[in-house]
């Protein structure tokens, strides 16, 4: 399945921003942007949801926790319980540190690797859609044409305004990798 | 979230960049061949490390008797030097993570080499503890595994163990959150880059990056999380590194105040080594347009605060000491100001306390080579302040029949001059290959290309309602 996709590519963050948001109040499909830096709002303009990844940091703090805790609860009580000054065998409190420093371990390390699993981002991927300078100093929105109404034209003078620098259509085969680019405008 | 932006402030970044201007200045110096200066310094420090490793394999094939320490003094010069490197590292982890929760901008030039810094630190007070074992090749048995001697555990209740994990958990999670600010300016590089080497090294660690805003958007998401992590792991590693000394029942150890006090001298020592590092930096590397003398103010406003917290401590030891009515605290207290290591002790409070004042002068703190001066004493005075809390404790205890003396070994010395010279080493090579400025984060806090820039007349301020 391929599909038709213009790109637009900005100079200036407000730019971005103003295209992005017009654009989705326009009611086009935006497919994704790409920024040289992470720009506030324009999750917002994009219409991104939040991530749900603080609950997956916050289930994996917690069972690093009470795994850690138990751990040491069966090592100090049941494997081989060693009399230390006459101490309990469960002395919770001394289980404290340790606890909470797998818990961090966990939830941090846990929550990176998730983040490049999801983003299906892993050692020596070669990027799948790169723009020229989307590293450097500019920024492109990526729309899909969805229909046969779909004006190039009309979103050209949509984006004047907000100092439209260079714009192209690209097809996508099913890989997700970009053939033909046409410089429309 | 209304931002709120004035032009009555100073920009963070000077020179009006651009985006391309930012990309060209931090990865230029990457491209570029090693200078004779670079090289001069590197053999220096590497001869300093070369000195380190002959002295630690000395002692590990003789054993600990090449040290100083006897009966009475167990921990002297490796401890000390464990704890100050400790607490070089805990800036780092401030800058990058309790500076971006209070949203402090000004953190985007420094955060990358003081995290950088964060991460060589602490590999250089890991060495400590392992060569002190004396049979360091059984280092990993405080590792609890299941194993074949008995099994063997570790004592969970052993503030020992407690730090065994907290120094293997701060370093994991820094090298964590150092990597991941990395990524995008890796890609960077890798898109800039003309070597062939280079592209495919930076296109191995760059994961693939493209820009694409919905991953921006869960990297911003994560970035917030590890930084939420990351701040109560530095409380809690400087904690436990003070419960190595709390948890005892030594005079002069055994005090609650431990933990805050550490706490706050760890992050004051880290911010005189980030200092001292990234003043060296801005002028080699010609970094002043992104290293303000504004970084450095804020740098020396956060000495003056945390010498404030020091100080306090230091009083207030002696205040409790006098106040539990202890004969042992109290004569511990008088011996350490007045003692055998009167003269450390002196030494350390004078760093400490009395130099970081005169940052109260703006002339002073907008002095780089002043600044340079006193931050090179409060390094040293931080490290005497480790020096003279193990020291004046351990030589002269409850029983004034096991009292001693202690000075270091030629053995001793040399493996401190080696840790300096792999932490620098380890600074030069990262200087060479990587970015020591954020990029990305750096061309967030400019000013260029945003709506409150355009119209450069008019103030405009967005005010929160």
């Amino acid at each position: 399945m391929s599909k038709r996709l213009l790109i637009s590519a900005f100079e200036y963050e407000k730019d971005i921003l103003g295209a992005t948001k017009t654009a989705r109040e326009s009611g086009y499909k935006i497919v994704d942007v790409f920024t040289p830096y992470a720009v506030h709002g324009l999750d917002k303009a994009q219409g991104l949801k939040p991530s749900k990844l603080p609950w997956l940091t916050f289930a994996l703090g917690i069972s690093g926790a009470i795994a850690k805790l138990w751990y040491q609860i069966w090592i100090s009580a049941t494997s081989w319980p060693v009399n230390v000054g006459g101490k309990p065998f469960k002395s919770v409190p001394a289980f404290v540190p340790v606890t909470f420093e797998i818990m961090v371990l966990f939830a941090g390390v846990g929550t990176v690797l998730a983040f490049i699993l999801i983003s299906k981002l892993r050692p020596g991927k070669k990027p799948t859609v790169l723009f020229d300078r989307a590293t450097d100093n500019r920024f492109y929105l990526v729309l899909e044409e969805t229909d046969a109404v779909f004006d190039v034209k009309n979103i050209r003078s949509l984006f004047a305004r907000f100092n439209i620098v260079h714009m192209e259509e690209r097809i996508e085969t099913g890989n997700g990798k970009l053939l033909e680019a046409e410089v429309v405008a | 979230m209304v931002e709120v932006y004035s032009f009555l402030r100073k920009p963070l970044i000077l020179g009006n960049k651009t985006f391309a201007e930012v990309t060209h200045d931090i990865a230029e110096p990457l491209e570029t061949k090693s200078t004779t200066l670079w090289w001069g310094v590197f053999l220096v420090t590497l001869t300093m490390f070369g000195l380190g490793v002959v002295a630690v394999t000395y002692q590990i094939f003789t054993g600990i008797g090449t040290w100083g320490l006897n009966n009475t003094v167990g921990w002297a010069f490796d401890i000390t030097n464990f704890v100050f490197w400790i607490g070089i590292g805990h800036a780092g982890t401030l800058i990058s993570a309790i500076l971006f929760l209070f949203r402090q901008k000004w953190r985007t030039s420094v955060n990358r080499s003081a995290e950088a810094m964060t991460i060589f630190a602490v590999i250089c007070a890991g060495i400590f503890p392992i060569i002190h074992m004396g049979r360091p090749w059984f280092g990993f048995w405080t590792i609890p595994y299941p194993n074949a001697r008995g099994p063997l555990w570790v004592n969970f209740r052993s503030p020992l163990v407690w730090d065994m994990f907290a120094i293997g958990t701060y370093f994991i999670i820094s090298l964590v959150f150092w990597y991941v600010g990395l990524i995008p300016d890796l890609a960077t590089l890798r898109d800039r880059t003309t070597s062939k080497i280079k592209k495919a090294v930076y296109g191995f660690f760059s994961l693939g990056w493209n820009g694409s805003n919905k991953i921006w958007s869960r990297y911003e998401t994560v970035y917030l999380l590890l930084a939420g992590l990351a701040t109560p792991l530095v409380v809690s590693v400087h904690t436990i590194v003070s419960w190595d000394f709390a948890t005892s029942v030594i005079p002069g150890w055994h005090a609650t105040i431990f933990p805050p006090y550490f706490v706050a001298g760890a992050v004051f020592s880290g911010f005189a080594m980030v200092l001292t590092l990234m003043l060296i930096v801005r002028t080699v590397m010609h970094l002043e347009e992104y290293i303000t003398i504004k970084h450095i103010e804020n740098m020396c406003k956060i000495i003056i605060a945390t010498a404030w917290i020091v100080g306090m401590a230091y009083t207030t030891e002696f205040f409790v000491a006098w106040y539990s009515g202890n004969p042992y605290e109290r004569f511990t207290f008088i011996n350490r100001a007045f003692g055998p290591y009167a003269w450390a002790y002196w030494i350390m409070f004078s760093c400490n306390v009395f130099f970081p004042q005169l940052f109260w002068s703006k002339k002073i703190r907008t002095n780089p080579v002043l600044v340079f001066i006193i931050v090179i004493f409060i390094n040293i005075g931080m490290w005497f302040e480790r020096f003279v809390i193990i020291m004046t404790s351990l030589t002269r205890d409850y029983l004034p029949a096991s009292w001693a003396s202690y000075s270091p070994s030629i053995i001793e010395i040399a493996t401190l001059v080696g840790t300096f010279g792999l932490f620098f080493s380890l600074f030069l090579i990262f200087a060479r290959f990587l970015p020591m400025i954020s990029i990305g984060e750096v061309k967030g806090v400019l000013s260029y290309g945003k709506n409150l820039h355009a119209e450069h007349t008019a103030v405009k301020e967005e005010m929160p309602v």
